[in-house]
């Protein structure tokens, strides 16, 4: 059987067994996502925006989709994927499970707790009318399917006037205790009038058996809110990724999602923006460093409605061994956007013959008084600046990671937290394989 | 400490060294002038070690050692220091940051223990200071923006901070306004020494004035073709270069 049809004889037993609030209009949501994703099944190389990523490796497993039981993890043996030196709101998942005992949530003001809770009780149902699932794609199938089996995930909830004063940890472990899996956390994340909030998310895999996660986190930002959104993506050869990520945005508003891809097998990120007002700011970041066969794939939209907002688009990528990078950065402004700034940057370093990069900028402007630019480069170190580091006794591979140091840093510089900094600092120093005596 | 032999060399085909001869001993300046594309800029990259140029005859010796297909950071630890004529700009590496990577790297080629900070922070003020060097400067992108003497400038920071046995300053001069040069020159003066050399590759005979040389070699296709001591660049600088083809 393969892995849609698996999908399709288990939903059945999915809206059954999970415990939905009645009042809301959850039951038919699911429903029609899961209708959408029978009549399209996950995209193949046909499909535009999958021209130059394939699934079909990943489909090919017998994944266990239900994988409800609790299992234990002890906080030593994951304390390292933590920012772990400063406080922190902790949302933690186990195979999808919430755990309790590694999470610290809160109600006090703002709600940083679990989307089952939402999902399950009356008192809620003002926050599925009014975000869940509304923008979140409804023409993508693979956004469809995690919406068809929507159950549990972070659900964050910051009230107006609120500067919440730690940031959120958002983790989605998988224990391996199935060989393989298939996780679908789905994550709401709602911003209020002039609050600001800080977020890292992080999907790990702690031991080598297959994983395949297809996340949806939904974002939504008040008036004159502040989101810092991070994503680190380290994880395990063995695992791969789909995140599917929306951001609404209100006027004045600045929600920047940033998105570190070091690791797994296949990571693919849909990343899309809808300003919803004037003078919103769009942040869009990505490094990332990859090698042996991995891939990368950035799709990115933001669709510019309203005059006088702006966007800043940023991706870098250094891709070595067999590794593939793709690129596709769609940036819409529409006939009413007048006065948008768009800038879009996508620049790759190619460190071996056998690593490659596709990379497509598209600019669909109905604007006529705008000023939107983009930029895209692929290429290799320079070896004049190789040659002058090398000449003040800089050995050649110190030469080389530090050049690519300088090269990702720019887009390691919009990183508000300082741990997170410098975590991600190390990880990229490990990733070049150089320790350097001083950080960036 | 120098010593080169009938060096010829080439880059993509095309020859351009053919058969330089010469000594350079510890505490000697020597200025090596020449018109354009006489080959001055082609005999500094080769020294430093750059690898597209390709050494077809002859040989480079450093203190008897030969440094035929060794390393630019080889050659740097063995104490060769090569100023560039245009030096690369390298977005993201602060000046201070790579001045200690530097010093670190050749101290840990040579079995040294990395310099304490307190120690490397006191000799990059005071070599800034030397060089009247804003320390606003020590924190900015190396090369990134700076203005032509500004980037002159960080390259003999740098060569003081390394403190190299040979250094080779190739058109220093060039971009710098004369209150730039003084400073420059003020900076390889207090730094030359009985235990170094300095080789200064030039097109004009300004620098001259304020950095002396013992000897001056003229480059002309390729070949030494007159040497001899520092009035020469006098006679250069009043009769131009065509009287020596």
């Amino acid at each position: 059987m393969d892995l849609k049809e698996k999908l399709i004889t288990s939903f059945l037993a999915f809206e059954n067994n999970v415990s939905t609030d009645t009042e809301t209009d959850l039951h038919e949501i699911r429903s029609k996502a899961f209708s959408f994703f029978e009549q399209n099944g996950f995209p193949t190389k046909k499909d535009e925006e999958w021209k130059y990523t394939s699934l079909k490796s990943l489909l090919n497993h017998n994944y266990n989709i239900f994988p409800d039981a609790e299992n234990v993890i002890q906080l030593a043996d994951v304390k390292k994927y933590f920012l772990h030196e400063i406080e922190s709101y902790k949302l933690v998942f186990i195979d999808g499970v919430y755990s309790s005992f590694l999470s610290e949530t809160t109600h006090d003001g703002s709600d940083i707790c679990l989307l089952s809770t939402v999902l399950k009780r009356p008192k809620y149902k003002m926050v599925i009318d009014h975000y869940f699932n509304t923008i979140a794609s409804k023409s993508n199938s693979i956004t469809a399917l995690n919406t068809a089996f929507s159950k549990e995930g972070a659900y964050v909830h910051i009230p107006k006037n609120t500067v919440l004063q730690k940031p959120i940890q958002i983790m989605h472990f998988s224990t391996g205790k199935e060989a393989e899996v298939m996780l679908q956390p789905r994550n709401l994340i709602i911003v209020g009038e002039n609050s600001h909030v800080q977020i890292v998310e992080r999907h790990q895999s702690l031991t080598e058996n297959v994983v395949l996660t297809n996340s949806v986190t939904e974002i939504f930002a008040g008036k004159r809110a502040i989101v810092d959104y991070y994503k680190i993506q380290n994880d395990q050869k063995t695992a791969s990724l789909i995140d599917n990520t929306y951001v609404r945005q209100q006027q004045q508003s600045i929600a920047s999602v940033n998105t570190f891809s070091f690791g797994g097998n296949f990571t693919r990120n849909n990343l899309e923006f809808y300003q919803e007002g004037e003078h919103i700011t769009s942040n869009l970041n990505g490094i990332t460093i990859i090698g042996d066969k991995q891939l990368v794939d950035n799709h990115t939209l933001v669709n510019h409605k309203f005059p006088n907002c702006e966007s800043h688009e940023l991706y870098k990528g250094i891709y070595a061994d067999r590794s593939t990078g793709v690129f596709n950065g769609k940036v819409i402004v529409e006939k009413e956007a007048q006065k948008t700034n768009a800038f879009q940057q996508n620049n790759n370093i190619l460190i071996d013959d056998g690593a490659s990069v596709n990379a497509k900028p598209q600019l669909e402007i109905f604007a006529d008084d705008v000023k939107c630019s983009h930029g895209c480069t692929i290429g290799q170190l320079d070896e004049n600046a190789l040659f002058y580091m090398r000449s003040r006794g800089i050995p050649k591979k110190e030469a080389n990671a530090l050049l690519l140091y300088a090269f990702a840093n720019d887009a390691l510089q919009k990183i508000k937290i300082p741990d997170l900094k410098t975590k991600i600092t190390k990880l990229i120093a490990s990733k070049l394989g150089v320790t350097l005596g001083f950080e960036i | 400490m120098l010593e080169i032999k009938n060096l010829h060399a080439k880059v993509e085909d095309k020859d351009i060294l053919k058969g330089i001869n010469l000594k350079v001993k510890a505490g000697e300046v020597h200025a090596i002038m020449g018109p354009n594309g006489s080959g001055k800029s082609t005999l500094s990259s080769v020294i430093a070690g750059k690898e597209e140029y390709e050494v077809t005859k002859g040989e480079i010796l450093l203190n008897d050692e030969d440094l035929d297909d060794l390393a630019p950071e080889v050659r740097a630890h063995k104490g060769i220091f090569m100023s560039f004529q245009y030096p690369i700009e390298i977005p993201g590496v602060t000046v201070t940051n790579f001045i200690k990577t530097a010093i670190n790297e050749t101290r840990k080629a040579k079995g040294l223990e990395e310099l304490p900070a307190k120690d490397m922070l006191k000799k990059i003020r005071a070599t800034a200071e030397l060089l009247e060097i804003d320390r606003k400067f020590l924190s900015r992108s190396l090369n990134e923006g700076f203005s032509g003497g500004e980037k002159k400038r960080n390259e003999i920071f740098q060569m003081a901070m390394l403190e190299p046995k040979l250094a080779i300053l190739d058109e220093t001069d060039s971009g710098l306004d004369i209150d730039a040069l003084k400073v420059v020159a003020n900076g390889v003066n207090k730094f030359k020494s009985k235990d170094n050399a300095v080789i200064l590759i030039t097109h004009y005979q300004r620098l001259l004035d304020y950095i002396v040389p013992d000897f001056v070699h003229v480059l002309h296709d390729g070949k030494i073709v007159k040497s001899g001591g520092k009035e020469l660049a006098m006679e250069l600088e009043a009769k131009g270069y065509d009287w020596l083809k």
